[in-house]
């Protein structure tokens, strides 16, 4: 679906993207990791040609966005800005129309979907006549992701979508964008420096390091088969919260969903007798998963 | 002796006609050269917001325009535009031009960067950006600039009455030059009055919120355009001649009514400022003026003077006034002043304005020359006895006189000088006498007598013609109730007279006032 090859940004003699190349198939979710400067913004930009590429070449299905004219590149593409960018002077129903309006779809179409992604984002009604300066900096980034999705755009390009938010109200964010049905048919490159929201979104991430890829993968080979020590480093503070994440309670079937961290989370309320029994399943579980893992 | 003690609200209502077209006028004046201003100044602030490298250039020229004085501005007009309505439009325009082209620049690059990025990412055009995004959210900084530069236009539109353009500078600078304060408020109150009312209207719009501003920005332009029309050319071209009379002539029964009443003249008349005057007669925009018969420009722009055969022009000798109590304190400046008595006959005076107006030397320059030419001139003797304070009006011929009496009282006095030259009109420089800001300045019998003085009908009558009563007369009343001192006149008499270009003059066989009324009148 979305294919970026040798990809080169310089500004000013600096590399800001270093001869990146990547792949991002239809459905999936693939995550831009790494610290601040690393090039995840420049990178995101240049896939919907807010900045031309110094060289290198990108495709979105199969067709070179070089050859389209960019408007309709860009319509083609939700893009949910850093700073969520929402226009001062629209409303939030206003902004979440702006796309429509310019695909000049009909009043009641735009109308419908305005509602039902307020919806869907639980964004309360009586919010569709507010200016995004009466609006919290969470309620802002849902306002710009209903922007993003209006128009149901196969593509969508995420930075940091979720940067203004506490960590308690990110996690319950997570779950939400989990299971918006929304994304699930979308094609997603979403930017990120925490690791924790790359591992819980990403079906794949990029690791980015001074405008280089250091490692590409599925979480599991991140954390389970670095390529060197930077990759090692940058997951090592939060390494053990990662492990219990990604092992699943029952080795096959089940709910596939359910991990063993959900299940410490789960047993810390639950306080009953066979809580005991329940911990050492929960720990034979990770202990079988880590087993599993190559090389550990 | 003030037959004017009525109220201004009489005077108000007594002219309220003339108030009514010259307050229209003005309206349309400043709202037809802002909605060019904006047609022009808009667009300009965008294109330099988008080529930032011109903006210093282009903000650079506009703040130079704004800088040359307006009166001068006017001026450069003429020969381009002639006068009248263009060129006051033209003018009021380019003052208009930088707040609207500056605050368009500032409105549109102060837009946040990521609603822009914004912008281009949701795929909006340039133009879509544009109109959606950068023009509404730079409104109230734009709205802003047009509301300077409205203000701007209501207070310079009132010199657009000098280049006979109308607006309520004609009862402004009529009521200057005739001393009489009711036609100077009658015409200011209202022009501050507008200053307000637009400021207030506009200050609301700015403040509303960005909702109700796009209906209100609909609204903008058709509220302008209906001001703008309340702008008609001031009483439309036609007529065999054109004659362009100061608004100080028009109002005076030594001018434009001694005219009427005595001669029966009915001539197509505009208002024009006396800067502009002679030069709009020598480009043919007029054909008649009313000037001062020793006036340089006679001379430089070949134009005769029409004898005034019945006499309505008083004599206008020029002698200086002195307060009494400076005559007292320096007791050698009588005599001093009076040093140039009877020295300056009217063609002495025609070649010595020439020389300033025309030739541009300097007033300083000019009156040495002549000083040392009658061995008056002498070095100054740079004493500390006190300081004599002169002023003048704002006219080269004054300006000459207030530089020799400087002359003469440095070189024969220790007294210092401090010149206040250049103060506006009769009713300036004779409140700054009897407020004792200056101690003396040149006076013109005809003036005191008709424009200070203020008579009834029968006396000036019985003065006018007479060119010695009329100096003993204003003595008299001015030593009387101003403690004021006219001393020895000059010698020259710079009295009204009516003007036309040598040439059609002699075309048209038109030698005296009666014969252009004959002519006038002639099918
Ligand atoms: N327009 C620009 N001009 C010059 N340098 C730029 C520009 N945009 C980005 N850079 C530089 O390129 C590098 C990468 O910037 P980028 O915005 O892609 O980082 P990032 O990974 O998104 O960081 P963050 O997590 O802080 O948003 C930085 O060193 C930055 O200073
Ligand atoms: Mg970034």
């Amino acid at each position: 679906m979305i294919k970026v090859e040798q990809l080169t940004k310089v500004f000013n003699s600096v590399k800001a993207v270093d001869d990146i190349s990547f792949e991002v198939k239809e459905g999936e979710n693939l995550v831009l990791l790494g610290t601040s400067g690393c090039g995840k913004t420049t990178t995101l930009k240049m896939l919907n040609r807010l900045i031309e590429p110094t060289s290198g070449q990108i495709f979105i299905n199969g067709k070179n966005i070089q050859q389209q004219p960019p408007e309709e590149l860009r319509r083609g593409i939700g893009y949910v800005l850093q700073n969520n960018g929402l226009f001062p002077h629209y409303t939030v129903a206003e902004n979440i129309a702006v796309v429509p309006q310019l695909l000049k779809w009909g009043k009641a179409k735009i109308d419908n979907r305005v509602n039902e992604l307020m919806e869907k984002l639980h964004l309360p009604v009586g919010y569709l006549n507010k200016y995004p300066h009466q609006l919290s900096g969470g309620q802002q980034q849902r306002v710009g992701l209903a922007r993003a999705l209006v128009a149901d755009p196969p593509v969508l390009l995420m930075d940091e979508p979720f940067g203004a938010l506490d960590n308690v109200t990110r996690s319950k964010i997570h779950e939400e964008f989990k299971s918006l049905d929304e994304l699930k048919r979308k094609t997603i490159i979403l930017v990120t420096h925490d690791v924790q929201e790359a591992f819980e979104l990403g079906d794949r991430i990029c690791l980015m390091d001074k405008g280089k890829i250091i490692q590409e993968g599925t979480p599991a080979e991140l954390l389970f088969n670095p390529v060197n020590d930077f990759v090692k480093e940058f997951l090592k503070h939060q390494r053990l919260q990662l492990e219990l994440k990604l092992a699943p309670q029952l080795p096959k079937g089940g709910t596939p969903e359910a991990n063993v961290w959900e299940g410490l989370e789960q047993l810390k309320f639950d306080g009953s007798k066979n809580s005991q029994a329940k911990f050492e399943q929960l720990m034979a579980a990770f202990y079988n998963y880590k087993k599993a893992q190559p090389h550990e | 002796m003030n037959e004017q003690q009525q109220s201004l609200w009489s005077f108000m209502a007594q002219q309220h006609d003339k108030l009514l077209t010259q307050t229209l006028q003005h309206i349309g004046l400043t709202f037809i050269s802002l909605i060019i201003a904006v047609l022009v100044g808009l667009p300009l602030g965008i294109f330099i917001s988008r080529r930032k490298k011109l903006s210093g250039t282009v903000l650079g020229v506009a703040g130079v325009l704004q800088t040359i004085p307006s009166i001068a501005l006017l001026g450069f007009m003429i020969p381009l535009l002639g006068i009248g309505a263009k060129p006051a439009i033209v003018a009021l325009l380019l003052y208009a031009l930088l707040p609207i082209i500056r605050n368009t620049y500032m409105g549109i690059t102060g837009v946040d960067a990521s609603v822009k990025e914004a912008a281009v990412a949701m795929g909006m055009t340039k133009q879509q950006i544009l109109l959606k995004v950068e023009l509404p959210l730079a409104m109230p900084i734009i709205l802003a600039g047009i509301r300077t530069a409205t203000v701007i236009n209501v207070g310079v539109a009132t010199l657009a009455s000098y280049i006979a353009a109308g607006g309520l500078g004609e009862f402004i600078f009529g009521g200057i030059s005739l001393n009489n304060t009711n036609m100077i408020l009658a015409g200011a109150i209202p022009a501050a009055l507008l200053a307000i009312v637009f400021d207030f209207l506009l200050s609301r719009l700015q403040s509303l919120n960005l909702k109700k501003l796009k209906a209100a920005t609909a609204a903008l332009p058709v509220a302008v355009l209906l001001m703008a029309s309340f702008y008609f050319i001031p009483s439309a071209y036609g007529g065999k001649l054109t004659a362009g009379f100061t608004p100080e002539f028009m109002g005076r029964q030594d001018g434009n009514l001694g005219l009427q009443s005595k001669y029966g003249l009915k001539i197509h008349t505009i208002v024009i400022g006396d800067a502009v005057m002679y030069k709009a007669a020598y480009e043919k925009e007029l054909d008649v003026i009313s000037g001062y018969s020793t006036d340089g420009r006679l001379k430089a722009y070949d134009l005769v003077v029409l004898q005034d055969n019945k006499r309505i022009f008083p004599p206008y000798y020029a002698a200086p006034i002195v307060r009494e109590d400076a005559l007292q304190h320096f007791p050698e400046l009588e005599n001093t002043l009076n040093m140039l008595s009877g020295k300056i006959n009217d063609s002495v005076m025609t070649e010595l304005n020439y020389r300033t107006d025309y030739l541009h030397q300097t007033p300083g320059r000019v009156a040495k020359d002549f000083l040392v030419a009658k061995n008056l001139w002498r070095p100054e003797r740079n004493g500390h006895a006190g300081t004599v304070r002169i002023g003048s009006k704002i006219f080269g011929e004054q300006y000459i006189l207030a530089n020799m009496y400087s002359m003469l009282i440095k070189g024969y006095t220790d007294y210092e000088v401090a010149t206040k030259t250049g103060l506006g009109g009769t009713k300036i420089c004779f409140d700054a006498l009897t407020n004792n800001q200056i101690d003396l300045y040149p006076e013109y019998t005809g003036t005191g007598l008709l424009a200070i003085i203020q008579p009834d009908k029968k006396t000036v009558d019985s003065l006018s013609v007479d060119k010695d009563k009329t100096y003993s007369y204003v003595k008299n009343v001015f030593t009387k109730y101003y403690h004021i001192k006219w001393l020895q006149p000059i010698g020259f008499n710079n009295a009204y007279a009516l003007m036309m270009r040598k040439k059609q003059a002699s075309q048209l066989n038109v030698k005296t006032i009666s014969d252009l009324k004959r002519y006038l009148d002639s099918k």
